[in-house]
């Protein structure tokens, strides 16, 4: 089996994979990261959203072997310690979670999207936030935690 | 450790020590008095603990509070939240609340926390009681307790059946530190104060929680009453919190099931049949056994369990193994049939009157996956005589049972761990994923952590039963004086009852649906004054697996008779605000309707394809309002506005509650307008997100501004967690019908219209 040198959260971590399994099963599984979730295992539902380099992806649908050198930030690596980032504060400052489950696809594919996107109009947070699924209906408090985020809430 | 050997020192204590109602003259150690009044109160307390320790049950009968209606149906003198109030009472004394030697409280809950928001709400309320500092107040899902037969959440009972008992378990402890601080200090009760999880006294000495802990736990006669605080003296219950585990999970950190530290555990998968319930014959494993990862591959009841290092892996092998199933009990029968049947079954709506006028729709409803996003999983180790399993179940004692059962060892030796839950709404009440693991966990001879696909969720999974809903009301002039509703639906599961060994027995004991009826009965209200009211339910089975749904019946029964008095209002010549505003018989119910039509400038000239909609329902001791606009003119409709008022009694966290009513509203443009799963020949043709058409961002409101009326005084908690959907779903289609001038009778609309 290919072994991988996956940068995942600034940390190097060495990993012993077939080439087309999926990132999610090799974070979850094999390197016990369980900040991104399965909801679909087919990439319609984006609980498991993370970065890969300056794109949201959904790592259910990505191989390992397509990762290559570009770094990994899941959930776990968006804060900065203690110090959350604006977006994550901006989840909490809006109380937005319910069960929970999709929102650090949520809040990865926002982050993503605010950086690219600054400050969006309700129109831009439709097209950017329609591919993440929320079963417990948070769809209002998201986007009053984009636009708290953007600063222009 | 700490907390089981004290577990275990309260079971032993449980029942023998009694004090009255305040507790304010207890005779021997621990507190004991024959109480003669009405109301009496259990408690123990553990004397010589390091720790302050308080177990009790306010054991009040919460009588009917069904005065002043005119022709009441059952459920406005007793409802599923009484049976849960009063299945409480029993085991109310087993409730522990703990004062820690670090300051910090904490409290077990017998109820399953799954995004509603109840740990949140439990800890206002014991912060409220006891003066502590809200963030050092910790609540959890309590493992299954073999003590508490009854432990059911559901029916939107958690905070109802708990509101007296909780606060009571902590006004003990409250009345406990300050006594200890008075005796401490040499003072008079009178003089001490308590707030932030420290006591205070009028000269200025002070001590923590922790401090007072081991003195409050040995005292033997309470200086002060416990009584619960009045409403008006409330400063945390009432007020908005966010949620306890925000942080948790924005950070990643809140772990579910799969998520949880189990290092032998390994994955499992589960090749199913093709059909709903088909059985397996043969199968051969050659090629998989030979596939990359493989631990073990082992069938089980519902299929061939296949145990790998990764979920990806499990699941390459499951697809390759060669199986062979029986055809499933639905096999050879699809949507069509099923609805023709229910069409044969409906009964008859009767002749008109010879009085005035009527009117009569039928309202038709698809079979429904409850689809949380967590899909279900467990994680099982089963030893010989022995099992451990995590799975996050409503019914925590019913499914020890049925795995008890399933793997033949006696049910005490089962234990089961609640984690937190992705969403449920309604799915939880079963547990089937728990069973799965324990089987193939005993049959491998290893922990494994189970999961379904979410293909898996979909096309093997519980539904809503397909429904439809016959309504017919009748009037002469001003006045209605017959409404009849009678729903014909795919038989509904119960079997869990109140998640309870007595009313599981009874379920299963009586007849299909036996059990539903007397719930039916109890769930069907109707706050109009229109006359003669009937409700009727008839079911049939179709062999498709059921399970309740958020707010099970009400939201078809209610639903269809929200939008059905729409459709009268405008018969009779009316505006639909005053129409119901005319007929409404609960002040709670109007006032409701009264803010939102307030709120939402009810009846603003609007362009073109464009319209209000409105709806309320009661339900659970507790009544709300929607108005909503919505927006016919682009390539879909949508929502543009929406607003809700809700009165609960007595609201616990207003953010919470106010998240609930947005999240319902969500569920209620995704069920009436996009969502609704299909029987294609004994199979369900839907297998993910991708084809059940859950709302999305883009489908959602861009924004819902939630009313939430404060306490009343003297009031109750009401029901909250699924309060808002029929009303909602209704409020969704008024405005859908008045845009665009149609007569919805069909679901989703997206689908039909």
């Amino acid at each position: 089996m290919p072994v991988y040198n996956l940068t995942i959260n600034e940390t190097i971590r060495v990993v012993d994979a077939p080439a087309d399994m999926p990132l999610l099963y090799v974070l979850r599984d094999l390197l016990d990261i369980t900040g991104p979730k399965y909801g679909c295992g087919v990439g319609i539902c984006g609980a498991c959203s993370i970065h890969l380099g300056d794109e949201v992806v959904r790592p259910c649908s990505v191989p390992v072997s397509d990762v290559g050198d570009a770094a990994i930030t899941t959930i776990e690596g968006l804060a900065n310690g203690e110090e959350l980032h604006p977006v994550q504060q901006a989840w909490l400052d809006e109380d937005v979670a319910q069960c929970g489950f999709c929102q650090p696809g949520q809040i990865m594919t926002a982050v993503k999207f605010l950086e690219n996107n600054p400050n969006p109009n309700d129109n831009d947070i439709d097209a950017a936030m329609s591919e993440n699924v929320c079963r417990c209906g948070t769809y209002v408090r998201i986007r009053a935690a984009i636009k708290r985020a953007a600063g222009n809430s | 450790m700490h907390i089981r050997k004290t577990k275990a020192l309260i079971q032993k204590l449980s029942g023998k020590n009694v004090v009255d109602e305040d507790g304010s003259s207890p005779r021997d150690e621990g507190g004991v008095i024959q109480d003669t009044s009405r109301r009496r109160f259990l408690q123990f307390t553990l004397a010589g603990s390091t720790s302050l320790v308080v177990g009790g049950a306010f054991l009040e009968p919460q009588s009917a509070e069904a005065a002043g209606i005119a022709i009441p149906e059952l459920s406005n003198f007793f409802d599923a939240g009484d049976i849960a109030i009063l299945m409480e009472l029993p085991f109310a004394h087993s409730l522990v609340l703990e004062v820690r030697p670090d300051g910090r409280v904490y409290f077990e809950l017998p109820r399953l926390e799954m995004g509603q928001g109840i740990t949140t709400a439990i800890a206002m309320i014991i912060a409220e009681e006891l003066g502590a500092d809200y963030e050092k107040t910790d609540v959890v899902s309590s493992d299954r307790r073999s003590d508490r037969p009854f432990m059911l959440t559901g029916n939107s009972t958690t905070v109802r059946s708990l509101w007296g008992p909780v606060r009571q378990v902590a006004s003990q402890a409250r009345a406990r530190l300050i006594t200890a601080a008075a005796l401490r200090w040499g003072v008079s009760p009178g003089s001490v104060s308590i707030s932030g999880s420290r006591v205070f006294d009028s000269e200025g000495r002070e001590a923590s929680f922790g401090e007072l802990s081991s003195e409050a736990a040995n005292v033997t006669n309470l200086l002060v009453p416990a009584t619960p605080k009045k409403l008006s003296e409330h400063e945390i219950v009432g007020t908005g919190r966010g949620r306890r585990n925000g942080r948790d999970i924005v950070t990643g950190r809140q772990a579910y099931t799969l998520d949880g530290h189990h290092p032998d555990a390994l994955p499992a998968v589960v090749a199913r049949s093709p059909d709903i319930l088909g059985e397996l014959v043969d199968f051969d494993d050659s090629v998989a056994r030979g596939m990359s990862g493989v631990v073990d591959i082992v069938p089980i009841t519902n299929g061939v369990a296949v145990i790998e290092r990764t979920f990806h892996e499990a699941f390459l092998a499951r697809d390759a193994l060669e199986t062979q199933w029986t055809p499933g009990p639905v096999a050879g029968r699809s949507d069509s049939d099923l609805r023709e049947e229910l069409d044969d079954a409906s009964p008859d709506l009767g002749a008109d009157y010879w009085l005035g006028r009527s009117h009569t729709a039928v309202f038709e409803f698809p079979y429904l996956s409850h689809a949380p996003m967590e899909v279900l999983a467990a994680v099982a180790d089963v030893r010989p005589g022995q099992a451990e399993i995590w799975y996050a179940s409503q019914v925590p004692n019913y499914l020890a049972g049925e795995i008890a059962r399933k793997i033949g060892i006696p049910r005490k030796q089962v234990t089961l761990h609640v984690p937190f839950a992705g969403g449920s709404f309604g799915r939880r009440a079963f547990g089937e994923a728990a069973i799965d693991a324990a089987e193939a966990s005993k049959a491998a001879g290893r922990p494994v952590k189970l999961m379904w696909s979410r293909n898996d969720d979909m096309r093997h999974g519980r539904f809503r039963p397909m429904a439809r809903c016959a309504v017919k009301a009748s009037w002469w002039g001003n006045w209605t004086y017959s409404f009849k509703h009678k729903i014909t639906a795919a038989a509904t599961n119960t079997e869990s009852g109140m998640g309870d060994r007595l009313t599981s027995a009874v379920a299963k004991a009586l007849p299909t649906g036996g059990l539903l009826q007397a719930g039916f009965q109890t769930s069907v209200s109707l706050p109009y004054r229109f006359g003669a009211t009937k409700f009727q339910l008839t079911q049939r089975d179709f062999g498709v697996p059921t399970a309740a749904w958020r707010s099970v019946f009400s939201g078809m029964i209610n639903t269809s008779n929200e939008i059905f008095i729409d459709e009268i209002a405008r018969e009779q010549g009316w505006d639909e605000m005053e129409f119901r505003r005319r007929h409404l018989d609960s002040d709670s119910a109007r006032r409701c309707l009264e803010r939102v039509a307030e709120m939402g400038d009810w009846g603003r000239s609007m362009p073109a394809g464009h319209a209000q909609g409105v709806a309320v329902h009661m339900e659970y001791r507790s009544a709300c309002a929607y108005l909503v606009e919505i927006d016919t003119t682009g390539d879909e409709p949508r929502l543009t506005r929406s607003y809700c008022a809700v009165d609960v009694g007595v609201p616990i966290n207003t953010k919470g509650l106010s998240a609930q009513m947005e999240g319902m509203l969500i569920d209620a443009w995704s069920v009436m307008f996009l969502a609704g799963n299909h029987i294609d020949d004994g199979r369900v043709r839907e297998g993910s997100y991708g084809d059940f058409l859950w709302a999305r961002m883009n489908q959602a409101p861009i924004t819902t501004e939630v009313h939430v009326f404060p306490a009343s005084p003297n009031a109750k908690p009401g029901g909250a967690g699924e309060l808002g959907f029929p009303a909602a779903c209704a409020a969704c289609v008024n405005a859908w019908a008045r845009a665009t001038g149609t007569v919805p009778r069909r679901f989703p609309i997206g689908e039909f219209a």
